[in-house]
């Protein structure tokens, strides 16, 4: 319990902010220059500090380039971003000051960095410094690639749509000619005047309506369509696809997930630890908005509600959107961690929707399917060597879900 | 025949036949009046639109409700939601002790397990612990501070107490402390600043299941009053008078452990302990005896000096008069002596004499400082019998100013509760501080409710430098406060707050010579739980032995007479001593012995109930009066009961203590009388009486042989076992039309391809040679899969739904063939436990039947049960030759009919207790064990995360976990280096294809119930070995 006042404790001071200046130049030569740290730095930046730090951009932290020599040492930079409450509650000057001037937000402590986990995001930051600034480029909001598809499929159809309309006007045309080439052949004939009658009488409405043939096809088509609507209404039923309901805050994903790029895993924080991803607590949304007042479409009316929840501690209600029923048993870490899925395998575009909807079905149809095609991420887990190995020797597909009793029922019910 | 000319008329309308009636006379019924004439809307009309209106708004209704998701504002920062947070604390009930670990999710503690860093209950637990999470959501709990009947603050309550208690101080007026025994010295501590302040105070402990004859005896025979620690792992020979030690004498849950161990056999270890029992009713702990002896409770004392004699014989030491013969004695003693050094003998008297013998004997056979340690004086039972009559006395006598009961129930569980009841009345300030108001508490002025022990921060010393620590799990529901502070608060104190007191009590007792900061020693010692002080001297103390057994002897002569029938009071085997009687888990769970479940009765031996016809557990009503005081229970035949004794438990008979208990039964302990300065549970000369009317109470199991079938139960006796070339006396052979010879082996033939599990394989062994048949992996798995309660009516009617049971079967004296008579149980029967739950068998006959294919076999060879696709055609569970199929014959959940048995999915409160990872079964499916899959997952799941290959142990089912004796080991046969694999010496029976079901199990012990069917289970049973010649059919 202790432990818990004590964590908490420290975990409530909102994050961001950094290292301090002061010209010790002689550090920059231990940072890396090769390929694979500023690879690996550039990955783990974009994990862990893109949130609140830009290299040439202030943001809610100040900008990042050239800090290896602004800092007073490398091992400051170290233990600042390990617990950067501690270096600044041990009263050290520069952190003090860095604190106080971005208006005393803390950074967050990231104790699970290793020390040449930030070594290699230096070595980045370094390449990125001597890069420069680079001409910003306008996003460009590009279609997804799963419309894409379907648009080149329905082009596709529409092709064959037409050719076999072109086809069927041609076998019409075609049946036109033959009927009255055999009515000028029966004309020629000696005939009663009941067959003539019949041979000339008039193709009306009403007597295409009365043929039983026409009826059939009318009874049919309706019974068909009927049966079909009430079946697809049924199957409809607790579906919510497309549900986007109203939140209590306009909270834009688009503006976030999207325009800044802030990762998915920095607010939905259960994302990679448990069942729930977890909607994020106001404290996370009050590490950036502790500064940012401004909202980009709303202004400051919507971000006031955050604030004003904060301080009066009243939790946001925000109204659910992805509901399974109680009886199935989901694990968002089993499929992002393990799995290694993207959160729009499932929740689709959503780093363009101003209002979240439900994209997915979300039924246990859906949820089969993709466990019938989805290869099983075995790379790099130890955990499935040994099933791997043995799906080799009997198959040469590659191992899906499946395969490997991802359709059993106690997967998910229990 | 003449015909008749009679003329009958269907009426005076006929005979007049009226033109009216002609023109309507064709028709069979008279016309209905015209609906024309009708104004208002038939009932046909009624039902239409009835029928519209539903199908409406059952359509409008399809739309989901708009669910919230609402996190925190500031999330703590170890806890997710989803994810489980587990935290080590104490559990303390009384002097009842356990250190444990809880399970919270989202702040809520849903399961109680074992904690295994501690030496003292080592990872074990008992029914009692497991099911008190559920007492924690007890709807009967107290809101809050009451003065009388009435709400009242905090604030008021104290000043009104401090200034009453400031009165009585003045002029001099006598206070009391009463309480159980208490094991938390912190609380012990806040109790002496109490006292400081008011120097009339005294404290008195009492206890439910005294042992203050044993305190006595220890004072006298070593000068210091306390329990020694006994370790029943060191004994070779054990001889227990009367104790059930392994249900309720003293520490069940540590000296189950240590028994365990030496009952544990295996290809290596060929050597197991000899259980001597010698008792009245059938304890549980008797019936894991190896010899029981049956005799009265008047003969304790003669038994005892009958073993004294026989021993003080070969030890050198003068005899005692006043031993009786009785079989199994001589015998006893010889395996005591020749195991000298290696012996243990306890008896569960609470009389002082007989203790000071028991003394006598152990101190002949060199127990002391072996099997018994005096050094480590155990703190779990202090509680004086003469100072609690005594204080009794004093306010019938008026002569007490103020009483504070700290969380006890004397009203109730005490000999002379009605005696206390009227004398409450009497004195001026009474407080108690019981977080449940129960029967003292609805006569006092105040109440100012503790936590429970999941919600409270507390310390506990269970024995001598062993220390544990109680660390809230939830913050307090209601508004309660401890107990300890609301004592210091009284004594004047300010800026009370026990968290701050009990750490600091550590710092100052505990924190020496430590190398780490203080705040990293209370870290440790919070994670772990406990605390161990090395002891102060290497050597244990020498004990002298220095009482006079002479007197002692003459004692017992002249204290016991027998005559008439002989009654024995003792702790029920599933509610103990009645405190945690309001919990439904506790009352649903069968009885190790009886099976009975949610009812109170007397047992009576076969031959003294010769004239009720038990059967179906159909019995009649008796009435027992003692002394005045009659008690009209219903009989249950009990087989191994000594003829002449009758035996009622404790613990029911509640009627202040909620809707679950109030009313069950009736209460026993007046009947407790006050022998010699000490409580004696026992009485002579009851007049026990039949009534006519007849009862049915509530069973589980209601057939209680095995019927000599091996293919159920195999047993064999240690002197076989210890044979090189020892196998199983039987191996189901099967007939096929090519060999009709019964030769086959069952496991041969199959219509079944046989599975293939390439990943894992899931089993489970169970050892029938260390089950003592407790209950309290019930009661875990209960917890862990919300397994519905149903209550008694429902029991009755064998609709109970628990997915594991204990069948408990009696041996019979009939011949294989005689099969009437082999129905019948000896007199003094050999008890066997088998826990039974689903087999998750490969060729599961449940999943052939199943027309909606609900239940299925996983590629890990569990048997699957779908609730969301199940249509409750129940094929499956009359195919189950195992019968551990439950049935949602109702709605258990949200439903008022089981409000009070099923609180836990019935009040707001109690579904707080739920695991939030099992479905809640609705009615019209069915259910069984799932072997934990949720824990399976859980388990893959986390081996998953971190990239690596499961280790073994890694899943523990909820069973496995509670069981203190180990005799359930869950595993992956498929780990040739798993626990279970070792432990069966378990090999594929085809070596190329190692993954397919078809096993071998090298170990010759292990067996499977009904095996001749062909289902292939997945669970073993490890033959009993019983230490004794022969074993009885």
């Amino acid at each position: 319990m202790t432990k818990n006042f004590i964590s908490s404790a420290c975990k409530f001071l909102p994050i961001v902010f950094v290292f301090a200046l002061v010209n010790l130049t002689s550090h920059a030569q231990e940072i890396s220059k090769e390929a694979s740290a500023i690879a690996a730095g550039e990955s783990l930046f974009n994990a862990n500090c893109k949130t609140c730090h830009r290299v040439h951009q202030k943001l809610i932290g100040p900008a990042l380039a050239n800090v290896y020599e602004r800092a007073p040492s490398i091992d400051w930079i170290k233990s600042f971003i390990k617990n950067s409450a501690g270096v600044i509650a041990g009263g050290d000057e520069y952190a003090n000051k860095l604190y106080n001037e971005f208006n005393k937000t803390q950074m967050t402590s990231f104790t699970t960095l290793k020390d040449e986990d930030i070594m290699n995001v230096l070595a980045y930051i370094q390449s990125e410094t001597e890069k420069g600034p680079a001409v910003a480029a306008a996003p460009a909001p590009g279609s997804g690639p799963t419309s894409e598809e379907g648009g080149q499929q329905s082009a596709y159809l529409n092709v064959i749509l037409i050719g076999m309309v072109l086809i069927l006007v041609l076998l019409l045309v075609i049946l036109a000619f033959l009927v009255s080439a055999l009515k000028r052949f029966l004309d020629q004939k000696e005939l009663s005047a009941e067959d003539k009658e019949v041979i000339h009488s008039p193709i009306t409405i009403g007597t295409i309506s009365r043929s039983s043939g026409f009826i059939f096809i009318v009874v049919f088509l309706v019974g068909a369509l009927g049966f079909k609507a009430v079946i697809n209404g049924l199957y409809s039923v607790g579906v919510q696809q497309g549900y986007a309901p109203k939140q209590p805050i306009a909270f834009s994903h688009k503006i976030h997930a999207g325009q800044y790029e802030i990762d998915c895993k920095y607010c939905h924080t259960g994302v990679m630890k448990g069942k729930s991803a977890t909607i994020p607590s106001v404290n996370i949304c009050m590490n950036c908005h502790n500064q940012i007042r401004q909202g980009t479409l709303t202004g400051e009316s919507e971000i006031a509600k955050i604030v004003s929840a904060w301080d009066n501690k009243k939790p946001i209600e925000w109204v659910r959107i992805h509901n399974l029923p109680d009886l199935a048993y989901f694990n968002h870490s089993q499929h992002v961690n393990v799995g290694g899925l993207a959160c729009q395998t499932c929740h689709g575009p959503i780093e363009t929707m101003d209002v979240v909807r439900q994209h997915s079905l979300l039924t246990m149809g859906w949820c089969i399917d993709c466990h019938r095609k989805t290869d099983v991420n075995t790379k790099g887990n130890a955990y499935y060597d040994n099933l791997v190995e043995l799906h080799n020797t009997a198959s040469k597909t590659p191992m899906k879900v499946e395969d490997m009793g991802g359709l059993e029922c106690a997967k998910c019910h229990y | 025949m003449e015909e008749s000319k009679k003329i009958y008329w269907k009426g005076i309308e006929q005979l007049a036949n009226s033109p009216e009636f002609v023109k309507h006379a064709h028709h069979e019924f008279p016309q209905q009046p015209d609906p024309e004439e009708d104004p208002g809307h038939s009932r046909r009309d009624f039902l239409k639109m009835m029928g519209f209106g539903v199908s409406a708004v059952a359509l409008a209704a399809c739309e989901a409700p708009i669910r919230k998701a609402i996190p925190y504002v500031n999330k703590p920062v170890d806890i997710d939601p989803s994810i489980a947070n587990y935290y080590a604390s104490t559990y303390t009930n009384g002097g009842d002790y356990c250190s444990i670990v809880v399970k919270t999710r989202e702040g809520r503690p849903i399961k109680i397990e074992g904690n295994a860093l501690s030496s003292v209950s080592r990872g074990g637990t008992g029914a009692q612990v497991e099911a008190s999470v559920l007492s924690l959501y007890d709807n009967a709990r107290l809101r809050g501070p009451k003065i009388g009947r009435d709400k009242i603050s905090w604030e008021d309550l104290d000043n009104q107490i401090i200034g009453k208690l400031g009165a009585i101080a003045a002029k001099g007026g006598q206070i009391r402390i009463v309480s159980n025994t208490i094991v938390s010295p912190s609380t012990r501590a806040s109790l002496a600043i109490f006292k400081e302040k008011y120097p009339t105070t005294q404290h008195v402990q009492y206890d439910q299941a005294s042992q203050y004859g044993l305190l006595k005896a220890n004072e006298e025979s070593f000068g210091t009053r306390s329990i020694p620690s006994y370790d029943f792992s060191k004994a070779k020979t054990i001889v227990s008078v009367a104790a059930d030690f392994l249900g309720g004498w003293i520490a069940p849950v540590e000296f189950t452990k240590q028994y365990a161990q030496t009952r544990e056999v295996n290809e290596d270890k060929k050597e197991m302990s000899r259980h001597y029992q010698f008792e009245s009713i059938l304890s549980m702990t008797g019936a894991n005896a190896d010899y029981r002896t049956q005799i009265k409770p008047s003969e304790e004392g003669a038994v005892v000096i009958q073993l004294y004699n026989s021993i003080a014989s070969k030890a050198g030491r003068s005899n005692l008069s006043g031993g009786l013969e009785k079989p199994i004695i001589a015998r006893a003693a010889e395996d005591l002596w020749a195991s000298r050094g290696e012996a243990l003998v306890v008896a569960g008297s609470n009389d002082k004499a007989i203790q000071v013998l028991v003394n006598g004997i152990n101190d002949m056979l060199g127990s002391y400082g072996k099997t018994i340690l005096t050094d480590t004086p155990v703190n779990y039972r202090q509680g004086d019998d003469e100072a609690m009559a005594s204080f009794i006395n004093d306010a019938e006598g008026a002569k007490l100013d103020a009483v504070i009961f700290y969380n006890c129930n004397p009203v109730y569980d005490h000999p002379m509760g009605d005696k206390l009841a009227a004398a409450i009345k009497k004195i001026s300030l009474t407080i108690s501080t019981g977080y449940k108001e129960e029967e003292t508490g609805t006569l006092v002025n105040y109440q100012a409710p503790d936590h429970h022990f999941l919600e409270a921060w507390n310390d506990a010393e269970p024995k001598k430098n062993h220390f544990s620590l109680g660390q809230p799990a939830i913050t307090p529901i209601f508004k309660s406060r401890a107990a300890q502070e609301s004592f210091m608060i009284w004594a004047g104190e300010s800026n009370v707050n026990y968290f701050d007191f009990v750490r600091n009590n550590w710092k100052t007792w505990f924190y020496k010579d430590q190398t780490i900061d203080f705040q990293s020693f209370w870290d440790k010692c919070l994670y772990n739980g406990v605390l161990e002080l090395p002891s102060a001297e290497a050597e244990p103390a020498t004990m002298s032995f220095a009482a006079d057994v002479q007197t002692a002897a003459s004692a017992i002569v002249s204290n016991y007479k027998s005559g008439g029938f002989e009654l024995v009071i003792y702790e029920s085997g599933a509610l103990g001593n009645g405190s945690q009687a309001n919990n439904p888990l506790l009352q649903e769970l069968p009885d190790p012995i009886t099976k009975a479940v949610w009812d109170h009765y007397v047992t009576v031996s076969p031959k003294d109930a010769t004239d009720i016809n038990f059967a179906e557990s159909f019995t009649k009503y008796f009435s027992i009066t003692v002394s005045g005081k009659t008690l009209k229970l219903p009989a249950l035949v009990q087989p191994g009961q000594t003829p002449g004794t009758i035996g009622v438990a404790l613990g029911y008979g509640r009627t202040k203590a909620g809707k679950v208990a109030d009313g069950i039964g009736q209460n026993a302990y007046p009947l407790v009388s006050m022998v010699n300065g000490s409580l004696r549970y026992s009485v002579s000369g009851v007049k026990f009486e039949k009534t006519d009317e007849v009862y049915q109470i509530a069973q589980t199991q209601t057939h209680n042989t095995f019927m000599g079938r091996q293919t159920i139960i195999q047993e064999t006796s240690l002197s076989n076992f210890k044979d090189k070339h020892w196998d199983r006396e039987f191996h189901p052979k099967v007939s096929t039309w090519s060999d009709p010879q019964h030769k086959v082996d069952p496991g041969a033939i199959s219509l079944w391809r046989g599975h293939e599990y390439k990943d894992h394989h899931w089993g489970m062994a169970i050892d029938l040679n260390t089950c003592i048949g407790c209950g309290a992996c019930v009661v875990a798995c209960n917890v862990e899969n919300n397994v519905a309660l149903v209550g008694r009516e429902e029991v009755i009617n064998r609709r109970e739904m628990h997915w594991l049971r204990i069948d408990r079967y009696y041996s019979s004296d009939a011949p294989a063939d005689d099969w009437r008579g082999i129905e019948e149980a000896s007199a003094n029967p050999e008890v066997i436990f088998q826990p039974m739950l689903c087999q998750h068998c490969n060729n599961a006959p449940c999943e052939t039947v199943c027309p909606v294919a609900a239940t299925t076999h996983s590629t890990e060879g569990l048997n699957q049960m779908t609730y969301n696709r199940c249509i409750g055609t129940r094929y499956c569970a009359n195919n189950c030759p195992y019968k551990v199929r439950r049935f949602n014959w109702f709605k258990l959940h949200d439903n008022d009919q089981f409000a009070s048995a099923n609180p836990s999915m019935n009040t707001d409160l109690g579904k707080m207790v739920l695991n939030p990872d099992v479905t809640v079964r609705s009615r019209g499916v069915m259910e069984k064990c799932s072997f934990c899959v949720q824990r399976i997952q859980q388990g893959k799941l986390t081996a998953k995360k971190e990239r690596r290959p499961m280790n073994d142990g890694e899943v523990v089912t909820a069973c496995q976990a509670s069981c203190a004796t180990g005799a359930i080991v869950f595993g992956d046969i498929n780990n040739p280096d798993s626990k279970l694999s070792k432990l069966l010496k378990i090999r594929p029976k085809d070596e190329k294809h190692p993954h397919r079901v078809d096993k071998v199990t090298d170990n010759p012990r292990a067996y499977q119930v009904l095996e001749e069917i062909g289902v292939k289970p997945n669970i073993w049973y490890l033959t009993k070995v019983r230490n004794k010649e022969a074993v009885k059919a």
